[in-house]
């Protein structure tokens, strides 16, 4: 409990450390906190706008998704409209085939008959002149009945 | 102590211990002719300690990702500036350095109380076996346990105290609230409002000295009277001395981060005082 001169020696180193830290370390240390905490504020508004951009974005990604759905849809309707278009026309143009088709197999047919017929005809001709000839040997001569001839193969 | 040949007995061992390295015998409780070598030695040491911590951390600042050390500097220097932010109101360019230094003083020369308290004599057997014949002289090593320590640093508390009054409120602001507070401005009153102020400044300053001399001394007692139980050289005193002395010196490191932070936080508060009018 003595006291004594001790405590003026220590009242200047008091004094001393305090200017010294003042001086040389508190302002270094608060000028990179300070620097520290305006690095981290920036960070954090960084953060915070690239948080906000890529919302938009992905808001901008949304809707370009969706107009290129609607558009996509308008296309596949069309292509199906076509489609079913050209089918429609491919079914005519084959039932407008078939027709064709069936109406000149048809006149074939006919024309065919004809003929048949003709030769048939000529034939049966031919046949009954042969037969008249055979019973008429001699006494029907060919050159005087050519007339006659002609005329019954017309009859026939 | 089995060097001695022969033993002190306790009251001897405990006066020993307690006797400061001066640079002569002081006759007075006041006598100031004399200087404690031994505090002067150890709180500048600690005090240089301090400022080579905090240099190194200054000089290795840097705004990017910090160490460990960095952060440990940095926790401590964030903690005085909240503090001294909430308790100072007014230009703390001084004083929240100043709050750092004391803080980081005060522990030091508190954590001084770490080294045991006969090292002396093993560190004299030490340069007796290397065969240097000059002993160290025995001395006390806290100088926080030592009144002039504290009182010193106390008075500089005082004295910045009554610096930032004047320079806050004026010459003649802090003589017209040194009379006119805290009872009223009634020239009757004059007398009381003064002696209140000065037993306030007074009651401050020795409060402040006293609070952590006396902590740090009993905690110093203490630990003699743990040696002494292990002086007696039984195994129950051994025994004690083992348990007695590891239960105080875990207690003791909540003791010297306390008391250096309530000597801190009382100077921001003291200061942040005189930083308001009545």
């Amino acid at each position: 409990m003595n006291i004594n001169a001790t405590f003026i020696a220590q009242l200047i180193v008091f004094f001393v450390l305090a200017w010294f830290t003042m001086t040389f370390v508190w302002p270094p240390l608060m000028k990179m906190l300070d620097e520290r905490a305006k690095k981290i504020a920036d960070g954090l508004a960084a953060a915070e706008k690239g948080k906000l951009e890529l919302a938009e974005a992905h808001k901008a990604a949304a809707a370009e998704l969706a107009q290129s759905r609607t558009a996509n849809q308008g296309r596949m309707a069309e292509a199906e409209k076509q489609a079913a278009a050209l089918i429609e026309q491919a079914k005519k143009d084959a039932e407008a085939e078939k027709a064709r088709i069936l109406a000149q197999a048809k006149a074939e047919a006919e024309q065919e008959g004809q003929r048949a017929r003709d030769s048939l005809r000529n034939a049966v001709a031919e046949l009954a002149v042969k037969g008249a000839e055979q019973i008429l040997k001699r006494e029907v001569n060919a050159g005087n009945h050519a007339e006659l001839l002609n005329q019954l193969r017309a009859q026939l | 102590m089995a060097a001695g040949a022969e033993a002190p007995t306790s009251s001897e061992y405990i006066v020993e211990h307690l006797t400061h390295f001066s640079s002569m015998k002081q006759g007075f409780i006041i006598d100031m002719h004399v200087v404690n070598w031994d505090t002067m030695f150890w709180s500048v040491l600690c005090g240089v300690i301090t400022i080579a911590i905090l240099l190194k951390a200054a000089r290795k600042a840097t705004s990017g990702v910090p160490g460990r050390f960095q952060a440990a500097i940095e926790m401590l220097v964030e903690m005085v500036e909240s503090q001294s932010k909430s308790i100072v109101h007014g230009d703390r360019s001084f004083i929240a350095p100043l709050a750092l230094t004391v803080f980081m003083w005060v522990f030091f020369m508190n954590a001084v109380d770490f080294i045991p308290v006969d090292w002396i004599h093993g560190v004299n057997e030490l340069l007796e076996l290397v065969g240097l014949h000059s002993h160290l002289p025995h001395h006390r090593a806290v100088p926080t346990a030592d009144l002039n320590g504290t009182l010193g640093m106390a008075i500089g508390v005082l004295i910045l105290m009554l610096y930032y009054n004047i320079k806050i409120k004026g010459v003649g602001g802090f003589v017209h609230e040194l009379f006119c507070a805290p009872f009223g401005a009634h020239p009757a009153l004059w007398i009381f409002n003064f002696a209140l102020n000065l037993i306030e400044f007074v009651a401050k300053t020795v409060s402040l000295a006293m609070r952590l001399f006396g902590n740090m001394y009993a905690g110093e007692l203490v630990f003699l009277l743990i040696a002494l139980l292990g002086a007696t050289a039984t195994w129950w005193g051994i025994g004690m001395h083992v348990v007695a002395g590891t239960v105080w010196a875990i207690f003791h490191i909540l003791i010297v981060v306390l008391q250096a932070f309530i000597f801190m936080m009382l100077t921001l508060v003291y200061l942040g005082q005189a930083h308001e009018g009545h």
